[in-house]
């Protein structure tokens, strides 16, 4: 009688990851080969939320731009405003008083703290680490509070306006943000009792998702993907904006480059950022210039719009026709919680812009994510998205 | 290192490109270049020692329609080891914009190439991945192109419900418990 083999038949199998998957932020869409547990390769597909900001903003006049722009990176609404003011700003040549230039770079530092709670909180929970989402969003609120104190909105302020901000910081401020770094700093530390050392999320992010330094350039990642590689590129300290060469605080950066070392980075940030925040609120006093002194871009006061014909003219030119920008371009760049990010503004003399384009971190990250996962197992795509921190609002604008 | 000495240094690299330096307002240094030499410049920003333009920060294009000539592509570029910053602009005419790939250069010019393509239908010659990044792959036209207009009414061609007969119907539900059996 002849023996019989067992023949197991194998097959690649081609897996479709999203666009509606919970853990793909957004509505990011993969097609994945897969030869068993192994990703043989992977094919991102965006666009699903593509909206044509960018067409839009040709429409609007400057300062109706800015809520357009701040939903475009919606968990880092004033990093986008900030940079697309500083842009138009120096289209327009405007000196910006140092107080604005102070408040700025704190909204921008809580900014950076409140994406990374959020980063730090959906990555957990994808991991399995279901405590530390909502530790983080607990956090998260009260950074939502100081938000909706200054401005009354909590996702999308638009506090940060062209030539300054909307109105004076309210009364209360100052303890508000007090309250919160004081109570912020220990409980980052329970944060990474949960994690730092946990071996179950070791072995999930460890020697996962490695980019090399080479590779993070070449490939244009920013930010924490490329400072947990070695790359110490921070447009802080490289081409400083906001008068951050005054403020005291290092850039963390780390060797392996997998979704650990990132982990380490952004949990480092948190830290530089609560010290410049300290630094920068002690630099602010509670009352003050808040918004350049020119008539052509500041709308006057209420009480002098309702008692003075001048003010109510003025009131009037700037809420129905805004304001000419001089014709040109700039790109100014800032460092944002995903790397540099920037706007690249033209004008054309009037006053609506010509042209307007956001420079996404988000989208090189996405774009890099094929690199990343391909050779790796399926159940570490997961990993990987999560660390790369891209919002998909920012990828397809 | 100013504007100069990098035009210098790039003129002595590549010695047939025309490059055109322009005041800047944001003090970027901005060099428009010909379009023949895109990807020998773009080499060279890479290579040369004293320049080391390692990461593409940006790749952008700019409609200025109806002026000739109508495009213009923006390269933001960043030399991390030198601390640098370079605008490189190529103008375009609109009759039939193309310009060649610097996928071989910067590799993140892949996806940024495709959305320039997607939204203003500037080819890139020799680029591997030659399709639209954020449109349908169906879809009409160039969105950021000044001459597209803004309000429009389109029917999705995608989205459209596929038309069987019910001939073709049953004969697939056929087929298919035939090879399932």
């Amino acid at each position: 009688m002849p023996e019989i083999k067992p023949q197991i038949k194998t097959e690649v199998m081609t897996v479709n990851m999203g666009p509606q998957h919970p853990s793909t932020h957004g509505v990011l869409r993969l097609v994945l080969e897969l030869d068993g547990e192994t990703v043989l390769s992977a094919a991102p597909t965006i666009g699903y939320l593509h909206t044509g900001i960018e067409k839009t903003t040709e429409q609007k006049k400057w300062q109706q731009v800015i809520p357009l722009v701040e939903r475009m990176d919606y968990l880092s609404a004033q990093s986008n405003s900030m940079a697309f003011c500083l842009s138009t700003e120096t289209l327009l040549g405007l000196e910006i008083p140092q107080r604005v230039r102070d408040i700025r770079v704190l909204l921008a530092e809580l900014q950076r703290i409140n994406s990374h709670l959020v980063w730090l909180g959906t990555h957990g929970m994808e991991i399995g680490a279901v405590s530390v989402m909502l530790y983080c969003f607990r956090e998260r609120e009260l950074l939502l509070n100081i938000n909706e104190m200054i401005a009354g909105f909590r996702l999308f302020p638009s506090y940060i306006r062209v030539g300054g901000l909307r109105e004076d910081l309210p009364r209360g401020f100052h303890a508000a943000v007090t309250a919160f770094l004081d109570r912020f700093l220990p409980k980052l530390d329970e944060y990474e009792d949960l994690l730092t050392k946990n071996q179950i999320y070791l072995k999930r992010s460890r020697n996962v998702g490695v980019v090399t330094k080479e590779s993070a350039v070449a490939r244009g990642l920013v930010g924490p993907i490329a400072r947990a590689a070695g790359v110490d590129y921070d447009v802080r300290k490289y081409f400083p904006y906001l008068g951050y060469e005054t403020y005291d605080f290092r850039v963390p950066t780390e060797t392996a480059g997998d979704v650990y070392a990132r982990y380490k980075v952004r949990v480092a940030e948190m830290r530089e950022s609560v010290k410049i925040c300290r630094q920068a609120l002690q630099r602010i006093s509670p009352t003050g210039a808040f918004a350049v002194d020119d008539p052509r871009i500041t709308p006057p006061p209420k009480d002098r719009v309702y008692t003075e014909m001048e003010a109510l003219i003025q009131h009037f030119l700037i809420y129905s026709q805004g304001f000419t920008v001089p014709a040109g371009e700039a790109y100014v760049p800032v460092e944002g919680p995903r790397g540099e990010q920037g706007y690249y503004v033209v004008s054309d003399g009037t006053n609506r812009p010509w042209r307007i384009k956001s420079r996404a971190p988000s989208l090189l990250a996405c774009q890099a994510l094929e690199h990343m996962i391909v050779g790796g197992l399926i159940a570490d795509v997961i990993a990987v998205i999560g660390s790369i921190d891209v919002v998909m609002g920012d990828v397809d604008r | 290192m100013d504007s100069n000495t990098l035009v210098a240094s790039l003129q002595e690299t590549v010695p047939g490109a025309q490059l055109e330096q322009v005041a800047s307002i944001d003090l970027q240094p901005t060099l428009y270049v010909s379009r023949d030499h895109v990807v020998a410049l773009a080499t060279a920003l890479r290579d040369r020692p004293e320049l080391r333009f390692d990461l593409l920060a940006e790749l952008t294009a700019v409609d200025f329609w109806p002026r000739e000539p109508r495009f213009e592509l923006v390269y933001i570029l960043v030399s991390i080891p030198n601390r640098l910053r370079l605008r490189m602009k190529v103008r375009l005419e609109g009759s039939d914009p193309h310009v060649a790939t610097v996928c071989a250069v910067w590799p993140a010019a892949n996806w940024l190439e495709r959305e320039v393509w997607d939204m203003f239908g500037i080819a890139f010659d020799g680029h591997p991945d030659p399709r639209r990044l954020l449109m349908p792959e169906d879809w009409e036209g160039y969105p950021l192109r000044k001459d597209y207009p803004v309000q429009i009414r389109m029917t999705p061609t995608s989205a459209e419900a596929l038309q069987v007969t019910s001939e073709e119907f049953r004969a697939n539900v056929m087929k298919d418990r035939l090879t399932r059996g």
